[in-house]
């Protein structure tokens, strides 16, 4: 194996997409260093991106938004009081990831890139509108979070191609978001079902929605008539029962040790109300 | 497989060994540097056996690579104790027999140093969810807990 220490994303790039053997990026390394360990991932091209300029900033971007540099580990997230502030929801995603150790290290890249579809971190991207840049060897482009992943493991990202950073869009005022998942102990565990909702407030009514869900099909959704239902109430019983609806008819998930498709189905739908009562009470700022 | 110079800052020692870039900051501490304090439980982040600071920052060495610590600050189990005095957690955990074959201690010890320079007066909630990564399969935690509640009051001049 070659280890790499490139200082820009382009360098990157070109390192990957001339590589022609097995190549794995390290921000974190809570992932790619477990699978080394079991022997599943034996790559030729190690790049460790953390000698990149810029990739432990958290800033705030002219309109509002932030970007987040790709090896940002969860425990710093969880301290920026600003970020904390305007997304909390996507901060709590990622600080239910792993341990203190593994939030020394752990980032919102990794976990996304990761691929897996209870990735406690990506359903609050998703729901809050997050988009990454991804850079290859022609440049760069930026796509939403929800077009990352494409199936347990899997990525859209092609030879040559890494995110470079990932952008929060502008909170605004009356906005809030909220992430929950279950499992069955109170901590280090893998979701079981995830749900994040983020809304934007008019008055007492909601404007703006959207509903993601994680650990109920191949991928973290994003589900449109989830956040229809809620849109232009007042978060009142009725609209919370067509929220759960809708989040469960939306969800696919499969049975496996974790659970079974009828627990999750339902699982989804209580997580999805709650998790937009919190956005709610956040968005009054009623809440933390 | 070409190997990496690396030189790095042990417990306010200067280092350098030559590590295969596959190989953990756990093996190389102890296998490169033979500071055998630093345990192997899990190898996959699960068990916080092997946990050292690195920049001040708690991680578990085993899912860090030894190329990493390059120009980096690694504090161990080794560097507790200053001068051959036990550092106030060390003397707890025996005061409170905290621990019973060992294994995990070290681990612990640097994890609850690491929470008590962030917090002084940590509750014993704040405790039991930042040793969560810690396991340990002999003392069932309590013990564990008081001799951390123990120390930091020791710490903070309130015993």
């Amino acid at each position: 194996m070659r280890y790499h220490t490139p200082t820009s994303f382009q360098e990157a790039a070109r390192l990957a997409a001339a590589s022609g053997g097995l190549l794995r990026y390290l921000a974190g390394g809570t992932d790619v260093l477990v699978q080394m360990r079991a022997g599943m991932v034996q790559p030729d091209e190690l790049i460790d991106l953390k000698h990149i300029p810029g990739v432990f900033d958290i800033s705030r971007n002219a309109d509002g938004g932030w970007r987040i540099g790709v090896a940002v580990p969860g425990r710093v997230l969880g301290a920026h009081e600003a970020l904390c502030g305007d997304w909390p929801g996507v901060v709590e995603g990622m600080n239910l990831v792993g341990s203190t150790q593994v939030q020394g290290r752990a980032t919102l890249t990794g976990n996304l890139c990761n691929g897996s579809p209870a990735a406690d971190s990506v359903p609050g991207l998703v729901a809050a509108g997050a988009t990454v840049t991804i850079t290859g060897p022609d440049g760069s482009r930026e796509v939403p979070v929800e077009a990352i992943p494409t199936g347990p493991g899997r990525t859209v990202l092609k030879k040559g191609e890494l995110i470079s950073a990932i952008t929060l869009p502008p909170r605004g005022a009356h906005g809030g978001d909220a992430y929950l998942r279950f499992i069955p102990r109170t901590e280090m565990d893998i979701a079981v079902v995830g749900a994040a909702v983020n809304v934007t407030l008019d008055g007492d009514r909601i404007a703006k929605a959207r509903v993601a869900l994680g650990a109920v099909a191949p991928t973290v959704l994003l589900v449109e008539a989830a956040a229809k239902a809620i849109v232009g109430s007042t978060l009142d019983e009725a609209a919370l029962d067509r929220l759960a609806a809708a989040s469960s008819a939306a969800a696919k998930p499969i049975s496996d040790k974790r659970g079974t498709v009828e627990f999750r189905v339902d699982v989804v739908g209580v997580l999805a109300r709650r998790a937009a009562k919190i956005a709610y009470d956040r968005a009054k700022g009623m809440s933390k | 497989m070409k190997k990496v110079h690396v030189t790095t800052t042990v417990n306010g020692d200067p280092v350098e060994f030559l590590a295969d870039p596959r190989e953990t900051l756990l093996d190389c501490l102890r296998n490169h540097l033979d500071l055998t304090g630093t345990k192997e439980g899990c190898g996959t982040g699960d068990c916080g056996a092997c946990s050292v600071t690195l920049d001040g920052t708690l991680v578990c060495s085993c899912l860090v690579l030894g190329v990493e610590a390059e120009g980096k600050k690694v504090e161990t189990i080794e560097g507790m104790a200053s001068e051959g005095e036990l550092h106030p957690l060390q003397r707890q955990f025996i005061e409170h027999a905290a621990l019973q074959c060992g294994f995990c201690t070290p681990g612990i010890l640097v994890a609850a140093k690491s929470l008590l320079e962030q917090n002084p007066d940590p509750s014993e909630s704040e405790i039991r969810f930042w040793l969560a990564g810690n396991l340990c399969r002999c003392t069932g935690y309590d013990k564990i807990v008081r001799a951390v509640q123990d120390a930091a009051a020791e710490m903070r001049g309130a015993a």
